[in-house]
């Protein structure tokens, strides 16, 4: 469906959906749920990395009679949450623990002012066992703490030959990359509710990305079948990935009190408990030998990408995945290879954030695309250029690109709003002549893989529904979840588009398990394109059901189309459709060697960023941020640049301000005032700028755009560092701190260590 | 929120007498509270040990901002946006205004008060190191009477002060007519707004024939307790401002600093920030005689 | 443990313009008296530290952050919450512009934002960009990257942009 057709609503601002109850405070969030005899629950957790649990102690000081008292042998089905890797995490730890912060015990208790004493009161002793914490020393496999090797998952994708590529080399330009945990910091801290009669079975309301996931883990916690358990999501108060497996974890916890108690039970997680526990970006390691031409011209990269997984498998295997794939950028290279490796660790697991393991290996590509430049002796700008993918070229998959892109236009024109060139001529000459704030440009060029990876989307197989009342009131149902990006919206828009109708003409159903069908987890940047076309031909489905009853012509009008659901609903009763994914006929996917079409599209990107770092206080900061991106068609102007903004800002922290501090496993800065993000003295100015390529996947041309615009602002921000102080920065969060460590010292060579230049090309 | 607020007792008098008379009556029994920026974070974080506390929001008698022939008066009770908002602050004090505007953000201002910076003796906190180069005073007052000393010997170590049980303090009083022509402030934290400080440096000066006739320095986030730097101040008196001189004062500075390792920044980082914002500190010094 | 229990207050005070009480322990947050006692849910919590402004609420027409004010301190003032900007079922322009402008996604920092953004106008009724950075600075947001919020307080003094008038969305969810 490449169609650049003029639209009615699709390319509007149409409003929030559901912004009403949001600015109006009547939108409901887990938290402000209650229910009639409702417990509250807490939870205890490990306080040690690693170490086989000897003895759970209910201290003295508590009558414990009160309280409700979950373990892992209250458990009726499976102790594990199911996600790619069966029979791992589990959901309470039984004989050991294998990070800080593991659930070991659960509390419930009417009164929520008891619970913080009873879970300081219960005391378990440990026989501690020799950790892990780092990539390094998992790697050393000295100290096995997961399998058999410490390897959670491994990728290898071969292009070409890379092993003879090293000796037609004019340079080979090598170097290290690394990238820190990020938390999700969405506002709202994780929550469920969970209800438990014999009749009914289980009831989860929750703050979630994913009910289906929720769903799933449920039934075999619980050894339930499908329809004794159901998920429903609350408003969610954002969630990045954060809200994606973890949610199962947390409705486990309630159920199991819940079905122990009696009676409804929430767990509303504090900040603290929240930082300290739940899952965050995974740390990594890229490192990139390559190889070029004297002219810049990539010969042969051989990448090596480790992610630190944490103590549990959970989502790794396909963050993974996407790092994998990403690691090469948006260039043309004959001959790659890329080695990759989650490593387990004994922390908290790391899990999903907006980007999902390409913001590490876009990182990496990005800063080292710079090294390159410099080996050659040419511009940031040229050497993307004379490397940049195009259409007919294959990626380091071997995927096609049969879509056509213009990375050179989208350069031309992020140059351009920037004023690239002319600041960084002045910035150059100010620089020089000793300013005590050093100013600088720097570029990220980059692409986003829309929807699942690989065969994903097919082993998904999802499904979406699309009801109609008799007054011709139509209700979406999908299991996609609205947490800010504008699911509802756009759907909406989608339906109002093919039917002819306005947006107040359309419902989204409340993600609800009893409700709708499962049309996939709200992730992955595949909403908008995956779920967005199948709801447009859920739409359509709905009219031709209309039309082979002859209640409604070719062409039809609003009050038509009413009309018809009015007289097919008296003769037939409910008026519903559905529509399943179907597989592109043309994409192929080799999950055993990783080749093929790794994504059915691409949005691509072109970012500058202009700095300032103060030569007093080591502080850098973005003075202007701007974005140019080809998303296909945008589906709401508002709505898609508050993502790119957003996704900008969280980038920013990612970049300057947002580190994790680890103490033998546990975060010890686990609170707001110490985890720093942006406020809004902090976020520089930030220009948003389209191109609109309409793809023929997604409804109306739309691709995904929800993660794209946090993989870029990092390696851009420290490219510029790199062009206004001279150093060649490596590693994020970039603090004040590094800043110093590296400029406060004598003057010194280009950081990048190049290692080697062959002679001259042959 | 992991404390039971049903473990705490909350009273509010409503008049200093009152809190006074209290407080002399069970001495130590009872913390005060103003606009509970701190003692309310540490409810929250099941952390407040006290257990009785008593109200000082509201007390009149605390919050008025004054001016005598000699002393500006700022109650304890003022708010950073009373101090923020105070013309007579604003033109003769303007550093603490400053500062004031830098911690916390609107809420947080609208609420914490200049006592309860100064008694709650953070090292971090925004306000002391003005407090100190403007050669404050404070006063202190309990039922038996009422005390007053230079603020820089209010503070004693880590969190420890001279404050009694059974005392309060009344008022912050800054001289007035003593302005002197360079005023230097800035605060390095963890980001533009709602920071912590990593580090801060206050300084006055006036020079004098290209020499340094006065200077008072002092900072937040390298010792113990808020400080004056009195070994810097020493090595700058009546010299003039050579880069060697500058260099002698940094160096003098990295002696009589003890910053720290902590979760907010690097011992190193904080004593080399300083030392470049006292030479920052230094250089409009020397540009303002000519 | 907590054998010892205080005396509770009774706490009067006006609430978004409605005499209100609610008898509870002295030192329970502003914020838990609000959701808990008036139902008010539109005071958010997201650090309890007084870090996020998700709880920011007026009180006596100054923004606080309403989990570091013990109710007994509430006693007396008029508060403002989220459920008291509309009247008479209409929006106030500042919702309107947070809706119209794309100042609300998650929408759980919403409600404290636009208070901040409140307080601010009406201290300053033009605020420059400066000012209103400054304003919202103690209100984090982690998905608008603050750009969409800050043209929301722009135009907040101006005219709406729509000129329809915005009924409850009663059929988001159906």
């Amino acid at each position: 469906m490449r169609d650049a057709t003029p639209t009615r609503i699709v390319g509007t601002p149409a409003l929030r959906k559901e912004g009403f109850g949001k600015v109006t405070g009547g939108a409901r969030y887990i938290d402000d749920i209650v229910l009639l005899g409702m417990w509250h629950g807490a939870t205890v957790r490990s306080s040690i990395a690693r170490g086989a649990i000897k003895d759970i102690r209910f201290g003295a000081g508590i009558n414990w009679d009160e309280f409700v008292i979950v373990t892992a042998k209250d458990i009726p089905g499976a102790n594990c949450i199911p996600l790619i890797v069966d029979n791992d995490q589990p959901v309470l730890a039984d004989a050991r623990v294998n990070h800080p912060e593991e659930p070991v015990v659960l509390l419930a208790h009417p009164d929520k002012a008891r619970l913080h004493e009873a879970v300081e009161a219960v005391e378990i002793d440990y026989d501690p066992l020799p950790a892990v914490f780092t990539i390094e020393e998992s790697e050393r496999q000295q100290t096995i703490v997961w399998g058999e090797d410490n390897v959670i998952k491994r990728f290898l994708v071969e292009k070409g030959d890379v092993d003879s590529a090293w000796q037609h080399a004019a340079h080979i330009v090598s170097g290290e990359y690394r990238t820190g945990a990020q938390e999700q910091l969405y506002i709202e801290n994780n929550g469920v509710i969970a209800e438990w009669s014999d009749a009914d079975g289980l009831i989860i309301r929750g703050s979630m990305q994913c009910p289906y996931y929720v769903h799933k883990a449920l039934l075999r916690v619980f050894d339930l079948p499908a329809e004794k358990v159901r998920v429903i999501q609350a408003e969610t108060g954002g969630a990045f990935g954060g809200k994606e497996d973890y949610p199962s974890l947390i409705a486990a916890h309630a159920g199991l009190l819940a079905l122990k108690a009696g009676r409804p039970v929430k767990i509303i997680y504090d900040r603290e408990e929240d930082l300290a526990a739940t899952t965050k970006r995974h740390p990594s390691r890229t490192r990139y030998r390559t190889a070029v031409d004297k002219d810049g011209h990539l010969l042969a990269m051989d990448i090596q990408v480790d992610l630190d997984g944490g103590a549990y498998a959970t989502v790794s295997p396909t963050v993974l995945s996407r790092a994998t794939i990403h690691s090469a950028g948006p260039y043309l290279c004959e001959n790659i290879r890329v080695r990759s490796h989650a490593w387990a660790t004994n922390v908290p697991p790391h899990g999903a954030f907006r980007g999902f393991g390409s913001p590490q290996t876009i990182f990496g590509i990005e800063r080292h695309m710079d090294q390159i430049a410099k080996a050659v002796g040419i511009s940031p700008e040229e050497v993307r250029r004379r490397n940049f993918l195009a259409q007919g070229n294959a990626t380091a998959t071997g995927q096609l690109i049969r879509d056509p892109i213009d990375l050179r236009g989208m350069m031309d024109r992020a140059l351009k709003v920037s004023d690239y060139h002319a600041k960084r001529a002045r910035f150059a000459r100010e620089n020089a002549t000793s300013s005590a704030i050093k100013h600088g440009m720097g570029i990220a060029s980059f692409m986003h893989g829309a929807g699942f990876t690989g065969s994903g989307e097919r082993y998904l197989n999802s499904l979406v529904g699309l009801e109609a009342d008799a007054s011709g009131h139509l209700t979406v149902l999908v299991s996609s979840t609205e947490f800010g990006q504008g699911t509802n919206t756009m759907l909406s828009q989608v339906v109002a588009e093919a039917l002819g109708l306005s947006c107040e003409d359309v419902s989204i159903a409340q993600p609800d398990t009893n409700r709708v069908p499962n049309s996939g987890p709200t992730v992955a940047s595949r909403t908008t394109m995956i779920v967005g076309r199948l709801v447009h031909d859920a739409a359509l489905a709905l009219a031709g059901i209309l039309r082979e009853k002859n209640l409604l012509s070719e062409e039809f009008s609003a009050d038509e189309f009413r009309a018809a659901c009015a007289a097919y609903t008296a003769q037939f009763g409910a008026l519903r459709s559905e529509a399943r994914y179907q597989p592109p006929k043309d994409i192929f996917w080799d999950d055993a060697k990783y080749q093929g079409d790794a994504y059915p599209a691409f949005a691509w990107a072109v970012y500058v960023a202009e700095v300032a770092v103060d030569t007093r206080t080591y502080a850098a900061e973005v003075v202007n941020f701007y974005t140019v991106q080809e998303v296909g068609r945008v589906m709401n102007p508002v709505l898609a640049a508050g993502q790119i903004e957003g996704g900008v800002a969280q980038g920013v922290g990612y970049a300057l301000y947002e580190k994790v501090v680890w103490k033998d496993g546990r975060m010890s800065n686990n609170q707001m005032t110490n985890y720093i993000i942006p406020t809004a003295a902090d976020v520089p100015n930030i220009e948003v700028y389209f191109e609109e390529m309409p793809c023929e996947h997604g409804p109306y041309g739309a691709k995904g755009l929800g993660e794209l615009p946090h993989d870029g602002p990092a390696p851009a921000i420290l490219n510029a560092i790199q062009d206004a102080a001279g150093i060649s920065f490596t590693s994020i969060p970039l603090l004040p701190e590094d800043i110093f460590l590296r400029m406060a010292e004598a003057p010194e060579p280009e950081c990048l260590e190049i290692v080697g230049s062959a002679k001259g090309p042959q | 929120m992991r404390s039971n607020v049903s473990e705490y007792e909350f009273i509010a008098p409503g008049s200093l007498d009152a809190v006074l008379a209290l407080l002399s009556a069970e001495p130590g029994a009872w913390t005060p509270m103003a606009g509970g920026t701190e003692l309310m974070v540490a409810l929250g974080a099941g952390r407040l040990e006290q257990r009785k506390l008593v109200s000082l929001w509201g007390i009149g008698e605390l919050r008025g901002i004054t001016a005598s022939a000699d002393w500006l008066t700022i109650g304890a009770g003022a708010t950073y946006t009373d101090i923020r908002e105070n013309a007579a602050i604003a033109k003769e004090f303007p550093l603490l205004a400053r500062s004031a505007s830098w911690t916390g953000a609107i809420a947080n201002q609208n609420r914490g008060t200049l006592g309860g910076n100064i008694v709650n003796a953070s090292p971090a906190a925004d306000s002391p190191p003005v407090l100190l180069v403007y050669e404050a005073e404070i006063e202190l007052v309990s039922a038996q009477g009422a005390r007053r000393m230079n603020y820089s010997e209010f503070h004693l170590g880590y969190k420890r002060t001279v404050l009694r049980p059974q005392e309060l303090v009344m008022a912050v009083h800054l001289p007035r007519g003593h302005r002197l022509p360079v005023e230097y402030l800035r605060k390095v934290g963890t980001r533009n707004a709602m920071a912590i400080s990593k580090v801060a440096l206050a300084g006055v000066g006036a020079m004098q024939s290209g020499k340094v006739q006065t200077v008072r320095i002092a900072a937040a986030s390298l010792r113990e307790t808020p400080a004056r730097l009195s070994m810097t101040e020493a090595v700058l008196v009546g010299h003039a401002l050579t880069s060697d001189r500058i260099q002698a004062a940094r160096k003098a500075l990295l002696q009589e600093v003890k910053p720290i390792d902590d979760v907010r920044s690097t011992a190193k980082y904080r004593a080399h920030v300083a030392a470049n914002l006292l030479e920052e500190f230094l250089n409009q010094m020397a540009a303002s005689e000519s | 443990m907590s054998a010892a229990k205080i005396q509770l207050s009774e706490i009067r005070f006006k609430v978004n313009g409605v005499e209100r009480s609610a008898t509870v322990p002295p030192m329970k947050r502003l914020l838990d008296v609000l959701r808990e006692d008036l139902a008010l849910t539109g005071v958010k919590e997201g650090c309890g530290e007084g870090e996020c402004g998700s709880c920011s609420v007026l009180l006596d027409g100054v923004l606080v952050n309403s989990c570091l004010v013990p109710a007994l301190q509430a006693s007396g003032c008029e508060v403002l919450t989220v459920e008291g900007l509309a009247t008479n079922g209409a929006l106030a322009h500042i919702q309107r512009t947070f809706l119209e402008l794309g100042g609300t996604q998650c929408g759980i920092c919403t409600p404290g934002m636009m208070l901040a953004a409140e307080s601010l106008l009406r201290k300053n009724p033009h605020p420059d960009l400066d000012a209103i950075r400054e304003g919202l600075a103690g209100n984090l947001c982690r998905c608008t990257g603050y750009m969409r919020i800050i043209d929301a307080v722009k135009h907040a003094i101006e005219e709406p942009i729509l000129t329809a008038d915005l009924a409850p969305e009663e059929t988001v969810h159906k």
